[in-house]
């Protein structure tokens, strides 16, 4: 589907707090029906950037449409039809699971009638069926997540936007998550989502921008961005403590780009054997040695300097 | 789940009255607690009406004599009203917008921050109306009330709720931390002892009571007690006009402000 205003589209997006630029100038497109991804660091204005999309914080510089219409008169009009997951659970601690449910609801303008029957619907999509009458204080963070998302479907959104959705969960809780948001995909709903996680941004994302303090640095699908901005092959080599200096110094010059991490020391290459074998006759002796495929922490790592998690 | 583009309900805008809604839902697990604000004032009643009542009798100078007891219930009345209101707007409110941040979730959806505002102050005067008309009933059935007229005392309370409610709503605007309230204490405890409570305004000397004359709790009480006690005067226009001008203007300015910390 392809007709309709374009979902979201930013141009010269800018937010300053005090003298503080928090997101400096960024341009994005969002197409109906894609993942989009917003990848970053700690910092970057990730949220600050999902806040004004959402329409919750007011921009500072720049154009921001949001399904046709200009988040700055029209923001409530927008509203009711997104879906906000903020970055932290902002859950009411004084209702019950189905109670959050039905009041988040009824701030959309919504019937009781229409809420009962989509509240069931909702606790299902986030397995808490079980959970309905419970106070929200007993849940565990992977349900509370749920219930955030559950929550922000209930106005039936056509953008549904989230804030480092699986941040803090564990494997198990992300990957449920994920499978959700899979589903709610292929129903059609647009996605935007923040994330500091590589393997969330390539399961999750058809195309996405890298961000690093307030700009965007790269842009592309998963692939694009690995092809750009890495080569194919990544030679991971860890040391003991006490060679790991000499060892590194040994292996300069034997990769198109070398990358020092506290624990890691990661080798650019399009041959990977090629490479190990190099620094095998260079006399370097790693305690371990691993040949992987370039990722999209690669291609952070690349265009800022830093690792994504630290 | 079928998310369509096309919603079969088109989602209406979201209105204050949803706030009050939120606050039945909360109080259907915690009703106890509006209770002990309808016990409050009676037991002043009892301790000061009867208490105090016993020693002066009857206060001179309104509509004949009055006695003690009708003289502070609806002073009282007035008193639960403005706390009710305050402790609504200031206590529980700041309580969400920093630990719980409430509002946070409810302003990502089409409500606005006035409609949020409206809808907390909304949810102050039905508590207010419940403990005030509680608190009429008890006193009547003491045999305290002589004149249909004090029915008019519920939407006094109500007025000074707004006033209240609007006024608290814009002080917890600048409350830096939870030690602010102390100040907040250090104005209505004074305000509470003063107003014409427990004393009519002529037993203190004039400089005082143009002081006394500028607290909104003394248009209340002069409001509530006027019905209770079936009287009038010209004052009383006066009264309603300094309450509601003082309740809109604080209400407006509460939502300038919270426009501002809420959207950032
Ligand atoms: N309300 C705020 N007031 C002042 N500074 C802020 C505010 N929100 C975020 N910032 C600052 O803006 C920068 C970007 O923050 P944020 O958008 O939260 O980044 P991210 O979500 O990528 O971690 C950070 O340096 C942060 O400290
Ligand atoms: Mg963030």
């Amino acid at each position: 589907m392809t007709a309709g205003p374009v979902p979201i589209l930013a141009e010269g997006l800018t937010k300053t707090y005090g003298g503080f630029t928090a997101v400096d100038g960024i341009d994005l497109e969002v197409r109906r029906g894609e993942a989009f991804g917003v990848l970053g660091a700690n910092g970057a204005g990730k949220s600050s950037t999902m806040r004004m999309i959402a329409c919750v914080s007011p921009v500072t510089a720049g154009s921001l449409r949001i399904l046709g219409r200009d988040s700055a008169t029209d923001g409530a009009a927008i509203r009711a039809r997104l879906g906000v997951v903020p970055q932290d659970d902002t859950i009411d601690g004084e209702l019950t699971v189905r109670e959050n449910l039905l009041i988040y609801g009824r701030y959309f303008g919504l019937s009781w009638k229409v809420l009962r029957e989509r509240s069931a619907r909702l606790l299902e999509f986030a397995r808490l069926e079980d959970k309905a009458g419970d106070a929200v204080g007993t849940l565990s963070g992977g349900m509370r997540r749920r219930l955030t998302i559950a929550r922000a479907l209930i106005n039936e959104p056509e953008i549904v936007l989230l804030d480092e959705p699986t941040t803090g969960l564990d494997p198990q809780a992300r990957h449920l998550l994920w499978e959700r948001l899979h589903r709610l995909k292929q129903d059609g709903v647009t996605l935007l989502l923040t994330t500091h996680y590589m393997d969330e941004a390539e399961q999750l994302c058809d195309r996405l921008v890298v961000m690093d303090a307030g700009r965007i640095v790269a842009s592309g699908t998963p692939a694009e961005l690995i092809a750009r901005h890495t080569s194919r092959e990544v030679l991971e080599l860890k040391f003991a403590a006490d060679e790991r200096q000499v060892m590194i110094d040994k292996c300069r010059g034997l990769a198109e780009r070398m990358e020092e991490l506290p624990y890691r020391l990661l080798l650019y290459t399009d041959d990977g054997e090629e490479t190990l074998a190099a620094v095998n006759a260079r006399g370097v002796r790693p305690r371990t040695a691993l040949i992987r495929r370039s990722t999209l922490e690669d291609v952070f790592l690349t265009l800022t300097g830093r690792s994504l998690v630290d | 789940m079928t998310v369509t583009a096309n919603p079969p309900v088109r989602p209406r805008h979201g209105r204050p009255w949803t706030m009050v809604e939120r606050n039945l839902m909360i109080y259907r697990h915690t009703w106890p607690v509006i209770l002990a604000e309808i016990f409050e004032p009676l037991l002043y009643l009892l301790a000061f009406g009867l208490g105090i009542g016993a020693l002066v009798g009857h206060v001179p100078g309104l509509r004949g004599d009055v006695p003690y007891p009708e003289f502070v219930a609806p002073a009282l009345l007035a008193t639960a009203a403005m706390n009710g209101a305050m402790n609504e707007t200031t206590f529980n409110l700041y309580a969400k917008l920093t630990t719980d941040r409430t509002y946070e979730s409810i302003l990502t959806t089409p409500m606005s921050v006035r409609s949020v505002a409206l809808g907390e102050v909304s949810w102050a005067l039905l508590r207010g109306t419940l403990v005030s008309t509680a608190f009429l009933a008890v006193v009547s059935a003491f045999g305290l009330v002589h004149t249909p007229a004090a029915l008019l005392v519920v939407p006094s309370a109500l007025l000074i709720g707004f006033t209240f409610a609007s006024t608290g709503l814009l002080v917890v605007t600048f409350l830096r931390s939870w030690q602010d309230f102390q100040l907040i204490q250090l104005v209505m405890l004074p305000m509470f002892l003063f107003a014409t409570t427990f004393f009519p305004l002529n037993v203190y000397p004039r400089p005082i009571q143009v002081f006394i004359e500028a607290l909104p709790l003394y248009h209340g009480i002069e409001l509530t007690r006027a019905a209770f006690l079936g009287t009038t005067s010209a004052h009383l226009a006066v009264a309603v006009a300094y309450l509601a001008l003082l309740g809109t203007a604080a209400l407006t300015w509460a939502v300038h402000r919270l426009e501002r910390t809420l959207r950032d």
